[in-house]
């Protein structure tokens, strides 16, 4: 079995939190939204030199307009050859700028998130970093958020 | 999870997943799953077109209000692959010098056109980033296969973890110049671990830390990835 194959199987059944409902919410027209990426790549900003550790459920504020971006996840499980290549790849927020060019949606944010994926202690995220997080992102009149993974 | 909660906030969520089995069980309103080499959510590097169509059908989902649901994106990149990819090595130059650090010293300008072509680099978690900065980690992970003990060398388990990334970012970040081949995912990585001595000498100091206990199971466990602790 390829590696790739191999890990979708070892992650693939973990335990996640139940929500009691799914929200919905339906928001603004596409072409009127203005969108953020939250990515759970673990993005870091050259600079911000402190280490991401496992279990950590903190989040980073990125500028839209900062492509200095470092993949400080932990885990040396994915491909990051694609990453180095074209940050698109895992952050796409130069298709993100070309779809508002052209009408597609309203408008980019301007700060947009990163947390760590690969995370077990669900209860200080759901309590504490992920309300902040959105909260940031409802302060500035953020619709819509693509989550991407890595 | 964290779309549920950025959901409650009022803010409309799409999730674009690699790994069906996490869509399945953490129901996020609307989730468009890709098969997709992990690590490349949006797709291959510089393909503007299929990065677009996917951001785009993501995107559209969020004029849905039935979830939680997971459409599947239906075209596929198959594995591309575990071959390491073909780079062309400058010869040895300094026959004095350790070859992992001669061998990261002669693609210096390899990686520095990546950089100046990319204008980033993914080096300089624990490092200075360039190749100066990789030396110094390399002399430490060689002292690593010498039998000295993590915390003898000063480094935690994170730096060590982050440490063999950077130099893996070095030297893949180098191949993207050197390979004679298109890169498909994993394709450096495993020329990185398999074909080039700090690779090697990663993989060998892996195996006496575990062998001999002079780190923690987390630095065993992570300091190679999976694949490649064979």
């Amino acid at each position: 079995m390829s590696a790739d194959a191999n890990l979708r199987n070892a992650v693939g059944g973990l335990p996640s939190p139940e929500f009691d409902t799914s929200p919905t919410t339906l928001g603004t027209p596409l072409s009127e939204a203005k969108v953020a990426i939250v990515t759970t790549a673990g993005l870091k900003r050259s600079g911000e030199v402190e280490l991401w550790q496992p279990g950590d459920g903190s989040y980073t504020v990125i500028p839209a307009d900062a492509r200095d971006l470092q993949l400080s996840h932990f885990s040396p499980n994915f491909d990051r050859s694609g990453i180095a290549a074209d940050l698109n790849v895992v952050y796409p927020i130069d298709r993100l700028n070309e779809l508002a060019d052209a009408g597609v949606i309203g408008s980019v944010a301007e700060r947009h998130l990163s947390f760590m994926g690969a995370q077990f202690d669900f209860a200080s995220i759901i309590q504490d970093t992920a309300p902040r997080a959105a909260q940031e992102l409802v302060d500035d009149d953020v619709d819509v958020v693509i989550f991407t993974p890595v | 999870m964290l779309a549920n909660v950025f959901e409650q906030a009022g803010i409309t969520t799409v999730n674009i997943g690699l790994v069906r089995g996490q869509l399945e069980t953490s129901k996020p309103p609307r989730a468009l799953y890709v098969e997709f080499p992990l690590g490349r959510p949006l797709g291959r590097p510089d393909d503007v077109e299929l990065q677009t169509a996917v951001l785009t059908t993501a995107l559209e989902l969020t004029s849905r209000d039935d979830g939680p649901f997971i459409v599947d994106y239906p075209e596929v990149i198959a594995e591309e692959g575990d071959e390491p990819a073909s780079c062309p090595m400058p010869p040895r130059h300094d026959p004095d010098l350790h070859p992992a650090i001669d061998e990261a010293r002669g693609i210096r300008n390899a990686y520095q056109r990546n950089v100046d072509t990319t204008g980033r680099t993914l080096l300089g978690r624990v490092a200075s980033p360039d190749v100066d900065g990789v030396v110094t980690l390399i002399e430490q992970v060689i002292r690593l296969e010498s039998g000295e003990r993590l915390d003898d060398i000063g480094w935690d388990s994170a730096t060590a973890i982050a440490a063999g990334q950077d130099i893996r970012a070095y030297y893949e970040e180098a191949g993207l110049q050197l390979a004679d081949n298109v890169v498909g995912a994993r394709s450096l990585e495993s020329w990185f671990y398999s074909a080039t001595e700090a690779g090697q000498l990663i993989r060998r100091a892996q195996k006496v830390m575990k062998e001999q206990g002079t780190a923690d199971d987390f630095v065993v466990q992570y300091i190679l990835p999976g694949t490649q602790a064979r």
